[in-house]
Parts: C-alpha cells; structure tokens; sequence
C-alpha cells in the first residue's frame, strides 16, 4: 500500500498497528466508554450523533449477536477522506473496530465498502490477513482470553442510499437499499435484527488515538461542542485540492487559504446533501454547531454558474433516491424541473415559492437522510445567490 | 448471511423488535399519550396510527394496510412528535416513552397535501375512465383534502405499457402510487413474491422477474394484489363487454352460475353492510339483465364432495387394504390459484392434488353435456358465465385441458366487481329485487356446498358426507347441528383428527362397486387439515416435506386466499379482516338456514348419478367430464 507522508494532529499523528487494541484490552469496557464520552467525539459521516452513546446502548443491549459495521460507502459527492484513511491509514480503521467489538460485546464486524473502491479490496483483505497472523484479529486476542473478533469486508454495488445507515444495513442483507422505518434504531434491531454499531471510517479511525492518548488529549481540539480534528476533502476550485486534517472550528476563510483558493464566489459544505456558502459568510466556521459537513468541501470560483451547479447536484438526487417515499420520489423531480425551468425562464416566483415550500416539507416528511437533505442546496442556492440566477446571467427574468 | 427469521419479505418492511413486556397490564406495559393534548395509555409498541384510532382521530393513509406488515413509505400519515426535527410517519412509529403528538399542525396539513400533490402530478389518467372512479384512496384523499388544481402538473402521457397478458390481473403501472401494497401483498402475505420494485430514484416501479409480462411469470392469479391496490394500477382482466355481447345476441342462450362467496359479498358495492347475503335477489336481477338461466354453483360443489369424497376413499382404501403406492395427504384442488401455486412450488406433489375438477369447472362441463342434451339446445350455442370472487377462475377456465364436453367447460369468469358493475349498468338495485329462486335442472343445492367460500368449508362440507357413510351416524348426532366448529374461523392452519371408532355404517350405493366394507377403517383417525392463504399452504407443504405432522395427514384444504374465496381477489374492495369475518358469518347464516346441508343428499345431485352419470362416482363418464389433470410448471422460467 503506497504510504503518503501526511502529517496531522491526530488522525494523521504517528500510530502503530495494534498499539490501541493492546492497550484497550488491559482496560474495562466502562473505561474505554468513559474516555470515549470524555472525548465527546461525534460521528464523523455527517450527523454528528456521540460515538459514546451510540456505543454504550448497544453495549448495553441485551443480545446474544452484535454486529460492529465500518460505513465505508463514502458516497457523497466531493467526499475522498474515506479513501485516503483506508489506502494510508487502514490501522486506525480496522483497530478502532476491534476496539468497538471488545465495547460494545461484538465477536463481527464488517466493512461495507463502496463498490466504487473494489480495487482496494485485495490489499485490504492481505492486511486483514495480516492482522490475523499477528492475533490483532481470531481468537482470544492479543492474549485476551475469551475476546473473539473478525472483520469481513462486503462491497457495495453504487446506490448512493446505501451510505444511510439502515440502507446499508438492508444491502448487506441481500435486500434492495431502502432506508428502514425508525425508530427502533440500528442500536436495537441492527443488521439481522441483533443490536448494531454502524460508524463511518473517519470515527473509527479516531478511536485507536483517544484509546491511547485519552478523552482529555482529543478534545483539547476543536471546538466546544465539535472536538477533535476533521478530515476534509477539498476539491474544486483551488490550487491544492486534496485531503486535509484540520481542527474543527477552522472558518471557510481559513480553509481556502490553506488551500491556495482566491476569488471565490461559493463553497458547497457537506456535498450535494449539504449547504451552499456564499462569499459574505466565509467567516463561518467548520463545525456541527455552524458549517456542518461529514467533510466534503466543494470550492466554486467567480466564473461558475450556480444555476448550473444546481441543476447538477438536483439531477444526482433525483436519480439516487431510493425511489420508496413520496416527498423524496417524486419531489427531487420537481425540484429539477424547477431548475430547468429557471434556466428555460419559463416560471413564476410563485411557483419557485411553492418549490421552496416543498423543499421544506421533504426535509421534515422524508423517511431518510437523502431525501430529508437532498433540498438544502435547491433551498440554499436559490436563497444565497438569487440575484445571479434571476437577474444575471443564469436565468432570465421571472414573471 | 445469517438467518432472517420467517421473513421472506425485506426487514424494512416487518414490525421490529420494541421491547415490549409479556404483561401487558403489569408496570411499565403502558405508555401514556398526549395526542392533540388528549391524554391517553397505550401498550407499550402501540404504533401512533392506533393510539390516534383509540380516540377518534383518522390519519390518512396510502400504503399501510391491516393485512399487511409494515411500509412507512407514502408518508401520507405524517405526525409531528414533540421533541422531533422531522415529521413521523404514524403507522410505523411503535410508541415505547411517552410523547406529545399533533396530528394536524400546520406543518403537518402541508406535508399531506404536498405529498398528495406530489401522488397526483405522476399519476396518469382520468378518474372517468377508471374501474375505481368512486372507490379509489388517493381520489379519496383529494377530495378530503380539498386539492382543487395539480399544485406540481399532472402527467398528461402514460409512462407504462397496460400489461393485460394475463387472463387475470390486469397491471396499469401509469397508475401505480409505489405504495408496494401489491408487492407485500405478494410476498409476504401470500409468498409467491411476483412483484417487487425495480429500479431506483425517478425510474422506480413495481415490475415482475426480468420485466416480463404477468402471464409469464410465477403469478398464481390470485388477484389479492388487486383487493389491495389503492387505486386503479391493479384491475381484473374484465370480461363483461363480451358478456354484453353474448345477451344481446339471440341465437346464444346464455346462462350463468352463481358461487355463494360473491352473493355474501356483492352487497357491498351497493351499499350494504359487509355480510349481508343477496342470493336470491341476485338471481332476479341476473334473469333482468338477460340471463337465459341462473344456475347454483353449490350443485357442482355438492358434486365436487361426492367426486372428491370418493377419490379420497379410494386412495385410503388403495394405500390400506391394497397396500398400493398412493399420493396421501390428498389436496383439494377447487382453488385454482393453490392449484397454480402448487404447479409452481411444489410440482413433485401433484399427484397429492385432486383429480377432481373445482365446481365452476364441474358444472360447466355439465352445462354443455347433462344440461344440453336435457333442454335440447346445441353446446355450441350456449354461453356459459361463472360469477367468481375470484380472478384466478379468469385463468382456470382458459386453461387448455378445461374443454372436456368438446366446448369450452366455462366461457367467462366474472368476478364480484364486474357483476355489480354490469347491474349497475343494467339500472338495477340490486338490495329492491324481489327474491326468486334458482333454474332447474341443477336447482337449490346443500348447504354444504354453500360454505365453500369460507376457509375449511370444503373440509366441513367434505367430512358431514364422509362421517356420515362411514361410520353410519347421523353427522349431527356427532357434530351439534352438524356445525363442525373447529374448521372454522380464520386461524392460518387448522387441523383436526376424527376417530372412527369401531361401529361402522353400510357402504352407500353410490361406491358399493369400489368397496366392500367400512371394516378396514374401524379404530382409524381420520387426520385433517385446513390452510387459507398460500403462506399458510407453504408452511403445510414444508411440514409435508420434511415428514412432520401434516405428512400423516389423509386429506388437505388448501385455499389461496386470506379468508377463502370469500377474501377472493375478485370480491369487493375494500378487504379488512373485519370485513370477511362478516362475509363468513352471512355464509354460515344461510348454511344454517338450508333444509339440506349434506352434499349426498342433495336430491338433484341424487338424479345426476342416476339419469347421467350413470356408473357413479370416479367413473369412465365422470372422468372425462369432472376431473383433470395438472401441468408441472416449476419455479423457473424461460
């Protein structure tokens, strides 16, 4: 596996394989899960929900099968970190699911990986096997009587919902990718209805370092209420595109900085699910608290055309819905044909109103992520850069 | 993988797992409610759809069906939850901690109309030109909710094809809502699994195995997609124009046969209560809308016993006293949609199923032959019209061996709907006819056969003849009121065991040439056994398969719908449990009502055997006409 030489402050900091397990299984469960709260370390694929909750229920669930899930299904768009932490850095991910299993009560885990990364497949399973020789995975690791745990990894066949978590979930079951009704959680009746930990590769990854250097040490970055470090995918318009760790907190300005991005005109934060910042509020800070993003980064510089953008982002929902529910099915359609009747100027503001207003309803009547998301860079967009898409040179004047 | 359980249907789509206490009533079984800030307590699991039910709030819904497990997907039935960012669909949402619901904020009004403008601007078609203009839910929910213009457009071409390659169900996916009522309807309910959705985002439809069309695929017909269907996507392959065309021909004479599950049924299309029973004024109004005579199906079923009942012996008596190789549990084989399933699923069981044609079959037979000869009319000129709860008759008498008289046994199967429509259409109410009675020959037939149409009917019909030769009593002086209780209701799978005893009767006349004596069955336990459903019947066939209880069976009645053929495809729409328990209630009404509830001594069946089918029962003659045989299709397709 090609190393490349990153550096960072703590996904990116040095780590041996095998370092964390050893030193997670000399201590209790609780006191993993105590320096996991201390750490308040969030989950890393969007939704932010604390990883120390998530654990502790299903470690506290009563069940005779737990299941540890890697979503490595990195399907939103703009989004590469994944990538990067599974080629370079597969130690953290795999460890930190040992970690989890010895928690949470889980002998499996799995690594649902985004049928897109098949080629990563080989070298992963060879370092898997790996682990195994050296009793980091199989039986009574690292000497750890009575604590069993393996990691297979599936792939996934490209359907954008199946990095919902309960999609995923249907997709390893063999069923189509449908997001199931919740609640009850995948905490509850995860994959073959048994309680289940699904995690994105990033927070994972993060377990091994907090393992080792403690609660404390974590959240001595970032911000109040979004600790730690951030990968960032950066790609778009700017001279240094690529993968970046950096505290949460980090204002857009800062980040387009770092990334060598001048004249700007917009920023889309969390992918195409995510929201579109104009210019006037790059002092906005990367954070779950304000900019939220499970790390895509998309830079739009002054001669991009936000209409187009728009539509481009709109055309992605509309095909990756997962087609079950009606606000997301058939709404995302509409959205689309709004766009293209902006673009044609053949619409009122009456009915991009109404579109609006649907947008709205899709995010709070949706059954899932997609569709509960999909509206926001239909709503922010026609918000934030109305004058240009009415009035300049993307759309022609209303009625 | 590991194992999912009993689910054949995605985990989606099942009620999950609430913790939910085994003591219902002790601590912590109840949560309290604040709908609407009406304060409630509800068992714990209770979905907000029922909580809502329990104090007289109605949430509109599209894809939830009390048949059916769980969808969430129309989000028609949204709720605002206290405490929650997002809406709640209600009829998935298990209530476990207590919590404020308001179920028609602002915010909540706005979801449903979207989502119904949303339904709308994809739906094709005109509500004239459709069967369900009238019955529909979505027409329903536009109404209630006041849409009065196509808010997002309305799809002025049709996106599908109409596949009408099946004699049976009709599919128009140009109007299909994705509700996937159908598709649970079919895999879960049923277990056949024909439909499921194919294709993601904007592409997504319900489509069968490699897109091909219905009859090509491993559908059984059984049409219980269609009783569920929201709107008009699903529809039965509906022969009445054809019918129209035969009436109003003079040189045809036209006759139709009556089955009793639609006569307990049609009621309800004229806005009667569910059960209450319109035989007789149907029979009026069939004669009003030019039906040359009108025929009771009850005849052949009570024929049905007599050619079934006999084939049964004979295999029993094969199997112990010859100790002959014999297929036994025997299956019924009147449901033509079990019979499909079996063809499919479990074609190395075919020899298990009855040889004997269903009473539509029978009787249509009998209708070019016994009957024709009798009235002096030429077969050809006979057009013979079976009204059905059922869609899979449509199929059953297309099928190519069902022509044993030289005619098409049956011309047209008409289902429940269709009838009511075609009165109707004639300008008749049908509840103000007078009564009148059935056309002989065939006449009034035996309750027996009348309680066909509910689950274990045959078996009840089939076992107060069989008890009553074998053992020489009296079926009610063993059975209250002949009424053989355990038969009945609607548990999936019923079974029973009748001991003999050592007293034996006189073997009746009719099969006195087959068999000697009842000695070898004295001291023997008769074992039966009753399935509605086809998941139910697959439960039995995987019993019988791995040498369970059931194997030791020695007669089976399989029925392919929920309920019997009173839960027919066919019958009228809506179906609810409720519903067919009253369906049930009015068959056995009028069961009880009859003079003669024996099929053995129905006296025209008595003539039959004595005028036409002269060497009785299982014979050279009944043979050809009555019985059959089976196609082994298997589960794969070209």
């Amino acid at each position: 596996m090609e190393k490349k030489e990153r550096k960072g402050i703590v996904l990116f900091s040095e780590y041996k394989r095998g370092e964390a397990i050893k030193k997670a299984l000399e201590k209790s469960r609780e006191e993993i899960l105590f320096e996991l709260r201390e750490s308040k370390l969030k989950g890393r694929g969007g939704a932010g929900f604390p990883t120390a909750t998530k654990w502790n229920m299903v470690a506290a669930a009563k069940s005779d099968k737990k299941f540890i899930i890697c979503n490595a299904d990195e399907g939103e768009p703009g989004t590469f970190k994944d990538r990067a932490l599974l080629l370079e850095y597969p130690e953290l991910v795999f460890d930190g699911m040992v970690i989890a299993g010895y928690t949470i009560g889980a002998s499996e885990g799995i690594v649902y990986l985004r049928g897109e990364y098949e080629y990563m497949l080989k070298s992963l399973n060879d370092y898997l096997e790996a682990m195994r020789k050296d009793n980091l995975l199989g039986k009574n690791i690292v000497g750890k009587n009575g604590f069993d745990f393996d990691i297979t990894i599936r792939l996934g066949s490209g359907a954008y919902v199946c990095g919902e978590e309960t999609a995923l979930i249907e997709s390893l079951e063999g069923n189509r990718g449908e997001a199931r009704n919740r609640p009850p959680y995948p905490v509850n009746t995860g994959y073959m209805g048994k309680p289940t930990v699904v995690n994105n590769v990033e927070t994972l990854a993060a377990v091994p370092h907090i393992v080792l250097k403690g609660g404390e040490w974590f959240k001595k970055y970032g911000t109040d209420k979004s600790t730690g470090s951030k990968l960032f995918s950066v790609s778009g318009d700017c001279e240094r595109p690529g993968v970046y760790e950096l505290p949460w907190g980090t204002t857009i300005n800062e980040l387009l900085e770092i990334v060598g991005a001048k004249s700007v005109k917009a920023v889309q934060v969390g992918g195409a699910s995510g929201i579109c910042i104009p210019k006037s509020q790059f002092n906005r800070s990367l954070a779950y608290e304000d900019a939220a993003t499970g790390g895509s980064i998309m830079i739009f510089g002054e001669n991009r055309n936000m209409l187009h953008v728009l539509k481009n982002f709109m055309k992605f929902f509309v095909e990756e819905s997962c087609g079950q529910c009606t606000p997301c099915r058939i709404g995302n359609t509409k959205l689309s044909e709004g766009i293209e009747m902006i673009e044609k100027g053949e619409y009122t503001f009456a009915y991009i109103n109404k579109l609006k207003e649907l947008g709205q309803t899709m995010k709070v009547a949706s059954k899932c992520g997609l569709g509960q998301s999909s509206p926001n860079a239909f709503i922010s967009i026609l918000e934030n850069f109305k004058e240009e898409i009415f009035n300049g040179n993307g759309g022609r004047n209303g009625k | 993988m590991g194992n999912k359980g009993d689910f054949r249907v995605p985990v989606s789509q099942v009620p999950h797992s609430v913790p939910i206490p085994e003591d219902i009533t002790g601590i912590g079984g109840t949560v309290s409610v604040e709908i609407n800030e009406k304060k409630i307590s509800v068992p714990l699991g209770t979905t907000i759809l029922e909580a809502c039910k329990k104090v007289g709030i109605s949430i509109p819904t599209l894809c939830h069906h009390d048949d059916l497990c769980i969808a969430g997907v129309c989000r028609i039935c949204v709720v605002e939850v206290e405490g929650m960012r997002t809406l709640q669909a209600s009829c998935s949402f298990p209530i476990t901690t207590p919590i404020k619901i308001k179920t028609s904020s602002p915010m909540v009004r706005k979801a449903r109309r979207h989502i119904i403008d949303l339904l709308l601007s994809e739906h094709y078609g005109e509500c004239y030109t459709c069967f369900r203009n009238g019955n529909c839910e979505l027409q329903n929910l536009a109404k209630e909710y006041g849409v009065d213009s196509y808010t997002f457009g309305h799809i002025d071409k049709p996106r599908f094809e109409v596949d009408n390659s099946s004699y049976s169900v009709v599919r128009d996916m140009s109007k299909c809502i994705l509700c996937k009522r159908c598709v649970r309807t079919c895999i879960d309910l049923q277990e056949v699994g024909v439909l499921e959705a194919i294709g993601r985002g904007d592409k997504t439809h319900i489509g069968t195995f490699l897109e091909k069309p219905l009859a090509d695929v491993i559908c059984i017909n059984c049409g219980q997609c269609i009783n569920r269907c929201p709107t008009g996507a699903l529809r039965a392959n509906d022969p009445s124009d054809a019918i129209w065309e035969a009436i109003d021909e003079p040189t045809k004479h036209v006759v139709i046969q009556t089955a009793p599950s639609p006569r307990a049924a049609i009621g309800e299309e004229f806005g009667l209560p569910a059960g209450t029973s319109m035989t007789r004024e149907l029979n009026t109004a069939l004669r009003r809308i030019g039906f040359d005579k009108v025929f009771d199906t009850n005849f052949a079923a009570d024929l049905t016993i007599i050619e079934e009942g006999t084939e049964l012996i004979l295999r029993l008596y094969n199997a112990l006293v010859k100790k002959g190789k014999v297929a036994l549990p025997q299956f019924t084989s009147c449901s033509p949609g079990w019979v499909k399933f079996i063809e499919h699923y479990y074609p190395e069981y075919l020899d298990n199923l009855s040889s004997a044609k269903s009473p539509q079959q029978m009787f249509g037979a009998l209708i070019k032959t016994f009957y024709a000869q009798q009235a002096g009319i030429d077969p050809a000129n006979i057009v013979s019209v079976a009204l059905m709860p059922c869609s899979a008759k449509k199929f059953e008498c297309n099928r190519p061996e069902m022509n044993s008289s030289g005619y098409k046994d049956v011309d047209y199967g008409l289902t429940t709907r269709e009838m009511a429509r075609m009165i109707k259409e004639a300008g008749i109410n049908l509840p103000e006819m007078p009564k009148s009675d059935f056309d002989s020959p065939f006449g009034e037939a035996s309750g027996a056969g009348l309680i066909f149409g509910a689950t274990g009917g045959v078996m009840e019909a089939a076992l107060r003849s069989v008890v009553e030769f074998v053992t020489g009593n009296k079926t009610e002086d063993i059975f209250e009121r002949a009424n053989i209780i355990p038969l009945r209701g609607f548990e999936g799978i019923k079974y029973m065991e009748i001991p003999i005893g050592d007293k034996v009767g006189r073997v009746p006349d009719l099969i006195k040439h087959f068999i000697p004596d009842w000695n070898w069955l004295k001291g023997a336990t008769l074992k039966v056994a009753v399935a509605h459903g086809t998941a139910n019947a697959k439960k039995i066939m995987e019993d019988i398969k791995s040498g369970g209880k059931f194997s030791e069976c020695h007669f089976i009645e399989f029925m392919a719908c929920p309920g019997g053929c009173l839960g027919g495809g066919g019958q009228p729409i809506p179906t609810t449990p409720e519903i067919r328990m009253k369906r049930a209630e009015a068959i056995y009404a009028e069961d009880e009502s009859l003079e003669i509830r024996k099929s053995h001594e129905n006296p025209n069946v008595i003539r039959i055997y004595k005028e036409f089918l002269r060497e009785g029962p299982c014979s050279h003659l009944s043979h050809k006409l009555l019985h059959t045989h089976y196609v082994k299709r298997g589960r794969y397709i070209a």
